[in-house]
């Protein structure tokens, strides 16, 4: 009976978006601020990526409350896992361990690029903060019993947080609405370009990966005690 | 032809956000029911790419080569930046209240779960416990408001 009625729910869920995708033609996007966006964002903000103009300069705010609600979820994930410390567990093979150590540098680097080029390519914060937690996540694979300091973590976070709100606060100290972008905008197109946009980025990306980092491994840490 | 990909798209999009919501309210296991939040999410997330989708249109970056030439929408794809990563969030912490819940109740089905953690409330709140979820703990009706204090005893 119960799964009737969801079924029946989820089907009527499925016409109603079906019916209100019917209406919208693919290819012709009824917003207009997209076109807007991309007249304005080369001379105003300086990004040759437009998305990092939506997401750092137009919507500054909205991203400062995305991280709030990321730093929530990785706050409540850290109280609800607690530190359950490191306990005696066997080392990876030779082939794991090697791979590490072969690749760490090379995500760090990598990493590092896209949350720089945010503004340049594709890529930026929020997706070279993830590699990074994944760099700092393998030698917790292959070295399971030595364990990430979450000291450290928790504090490049808080730093870069502090970043973040910092920037945007100089913004209204100079008489500007929070978070607009500072300094020279600089040439499109160049790696020093696009004024405060980058340092927003780099902050971003410290973040995101601190918390990814020390969320995963909690996660893996607690594995353990149940299987 | 185009019309066609469009109707496929759509369906595609659509069809993700629906297996996954119908994961979650159908599975009675906890793990699939994070799996099918997944689901659910890359088919919103597909849903709202589409929105801003153009033809003859290109990725929206300024290069020597795209300059004056239609861009998709930027302002979709921004949020959608953001939601993958929110949705790796609320991911996780599913995911650590579900390791929570296996470590204390050693099971991953919902029902078995929840009826142990029915016990348990039962059993801290010093109740009979509750027979079904139509007859909970407690007397019924429960008493008014202000003569709590004088027959209500304990439970809530």
């Amino acid at each position: 009976m119960r799964s009737l009625a969801s079924l029946l729910f989820v089907g009527g869920l499925g016409f109603l978006l079906l019916v209100i995708g019917g209406t919208l033609p693919l290819g012709q996007p009824p917003m207009l601020v997209g076109q807007d966006i991309q007249q304005a964002a080369a001379d105003q903000v300086g990004t040759a990526n437009f998305v990092t103009a939506v997401v750092l300069a137009f919507r500054g705010l909205d991203t400062l409350g995305e991280l709030a609600i990321l730093f929530a979820a990785a706050t409540a994930g850290g109280l609800v896992l607690g530190n359950t410390g490191s306990r005696a567990r066997p080392a990876a093979g030779f082939i794991l361990r090697s791979g590490c150590d072969l690749l760490f540098p090379l995500l760090l680097v990598v990493g590092l690029y896209i949350v720089m080029h945010g503004h340049l390519t594709p890529g930026g914060g929020f997706q070279g903060g993830v590699i990074l937690a994944a760099a700092f996540f393998l030698p917790l694979l292959a070295r399971p019993q030595e364990s990430l300091d979450h000291r450290w973590m928790s504090l490049i976070e808080g730093l870069s947080g502090a970043a973040f709100i910092g920037l945007g606060i100089l913004a209204l100290y100079q008489g500007q609405a929070f978070l607009t972008p500072l300094f020279d905008r600089g040439v499109v197109g160049e790696l020093v370009s696009g004024g405060s946009l980058p340092l927003l980025y780099l902050a971003v990306g410290l973040k995101v990966g601190a918390e990814l980092a020390s969320l995963l491994s909690r996660l893996a840490h607690d594995d353990e005690v149940t299987s | 032809m185009n019309e066609s990909i469009g109707v496929v798209m759509f369906v595609g999009a659509i069809g993700l956000a629906l297996i996954g919501i119908a994961g979650m309210v159908l599975a009675g296991n906890l793990f699939r029911m994070v799996l099918a939040l997944a689901i659910a999410e890359a088919g919103a997330n597909l849903l709202l790419l589409l929105a801003g989708y153009r033809w003859d249109a290109v990725a929206p970056i300024l290069t020597a080569s795209t300059v004056g030439q239609p861009m998709v929408d930027p302002v979709p794809q921004a949020m959608v930046l953001t939601a993958i990563v929110i949705g790796v969030g609320v991911q996780a912490l599913a995911l650590s209240l579900v390791i929570r819940i296996k470590q204390r109740y050693g099971t991953l089905e919902m029902a078995v779960a929840r009826r142990c953690m029915q016990h348990e409330l039962d059993a801290a709140a010093g109740v009979e416990p509750s027979r079904s979820r139509e007859q909970p703990a407690g007397k019924r009706p429960l008493a008014a408001p202000l003569a709590a204090g004088a027959d209500g005893g304990g439970h809530d």
